[in-house]
């Protein structure tokens, strides 16, 4: 594999490993959802992502060029091998919470996926302007849920405002770019993710301001470092599952 | 061996999976059909990257191919350009309308997916009354939503623009 590739590898797994884990807690809902219509919703969502991360995967061992599938990368690496944003790997908690997640992730990667539609890589291009279409009607969909949760009742606003403030924290390094993505972006392969963060800012402040929710201190402490493997210890939980079906039979068909 | 123009009469003799109305080449799924040595590639593209149906897609192209005693069957999955259902017909749209589904409307922009669905004014497929309320963005399929019609008292389904 040349050096860009190698980047290039690297890179789509990050962005593979961001729609599959949160597609993987959104399907923690399926069955448990508040309402038949959210239950049907998030399930759909989660098809979306699950489909997208198989996109992203099977490109990246097209590139890796080793004969490792989709399957592979997503079923037989370790925790510090994953590279998605530790956003998306905390809990679901309530459905606020996890819609508070949603709406943070979408804000991210609606205009992330539009830029990268005009990447260099005619392949990344094509998945991202794919992407891009579905993760429109899911920032929609969040930002419904974050107006009417934010301005329903003292409990609902209580218990958003809550999750906002606690999943902040892991915001900041979604507008960080490592060292890969650097010698990416000078390859027009990559976007700058600082690039997209006045677009960001501008989605939340906007609805929160509709919710009648707080923006939480944007100068305190940032968790980052998923890019390089750094996790909380949800991550681990959740491949324990995910995984457990291919490790125990590895080849298994149904 | 057939001409490209028999094969696709073929594929478009298969029903969509999950909306049996309409064909998969109606649908728009079929993007190209190339006569390869002894055989033929057909290169598909999904409607959304998540469809279950994909897979039961595939399989139905080549039991369908093989049954006309095509053994050499290709398929590969291409993104670009990616599926919109601009791509349907007028034909197409009216029979989903019959079948009972809303047919999505033509050339609608990013700007108005986002935050006006459910102003949008859809039209109920078994009234034709366009008192109806947008019940939840996301249906039985990754390709539909739900309307409520409040003229006729009851649900229907609509096919999404994208």
């Amino acid at each position: 594999m040349s050096n860009l590739d190698q980047d290039k590898f690297h890179y789509l797994l990050r962005l593979a490993d961001n729609s599959l884990i949160l597609g993987h807690r959104l399907s923690e809902w399926a069955g448990h959802g508040p309402i038949l219509e959210e239950d049907i919703a998030m399930s759909n969502i989660a098809l979306d992502l699950i489909g997208q991360s198989r996109g992203f995967y099977t490109y990246a061992g097209t590139i890796e060029n080793k004969g490792r599938t989709e399957d592979h990368l997503a079923y037989f690496r370790e925790a510090r091998q994953f590279k998605n944003l530790m956003l998306l790997e905390q809990p679901n908690g309530d459905f606020g919470k996890t819609m508070v997640r949603q709406f943070l992730f979408d804000a991210y990667c609606k205009p992330l996926y539009r830029e990268l539609s005009n990447s260099k890589d005619e392949t990344i291009a094509a998945l991202a302007a794919k992407s891009l279409k579905e993760v429109t009607y899911h920032l929609r969909h969040a930002s419904e849920w974050m107006i009417r949760l934010g301005d329903g009742t003292e409990e609902s606003h209580t218990r958003v405002q809550k999750s906002l403030e606690d999943l902040w924290k892991f915001t900041g390094e979604m507008f960080d770019n490592s060292e890969v993505e650097l010698r990416l972006i000078e390859n027009n392969i990559a976007i700058d993710n600082s690039s997209l963060k006045s677009e960001w800012n501008k989605t939340i402040a906007e609805i929160l301001k509709i919710a009648g929710l707080t923006k939480p201190d944007s100068e305190r402490f940032m968790s980052s470092g998923s890019f390089v493997g750094n996790h909380t210890e949800h991550l681990g939980y959740i491949l324990a599952e995910m995984q457990s079906l291919p490790r125990t039979y590895p080849g298994a068909e149904w | 061996m057939y001409s490209t123009e028999k094969i696709v009469e073929f594929l478009n003799e298969i029903p969509d999976p999950e909306v049996p109305a309409i064909s998969i080449v109606e649908l728009g799924v079929v993007r190209e059909v190339n006569l390869i040595d002894d055989g033929v590639q057909i290169k598909m593209t999904p409607t959304y990257s998540g469809c279950p149906a994909l897979k039961v897609m595939e399989d139905d192209i080549r039991d369908k191919l093989s049954s006309k005693g095509i053994t050499n069957i290709e398929i590969e999955m291409v993104y670009s350009p990616a599926w919109t259902t601009d791509w349907m017909s007028e034909t197409t749209r009216e029979k989903l309308r019959v079948y009972g589904i809303a047919p999505p409307e033509k050339g609608v922009s990013d700007k108005s997916i986002l935050f006006s669905e459910g102003k949008k004014i859809m039209q109920c497929p078994f009234c034709g009354s366009t008192e109806t309320t947008l019940t939840s963005s996301f249906g039985s399929t990754a390709c539909k939503s739900l309307y409520f019609c409040e003229n006729c008292i009851q649900p229907f389904e609509h096919f999404k623009c994208i």
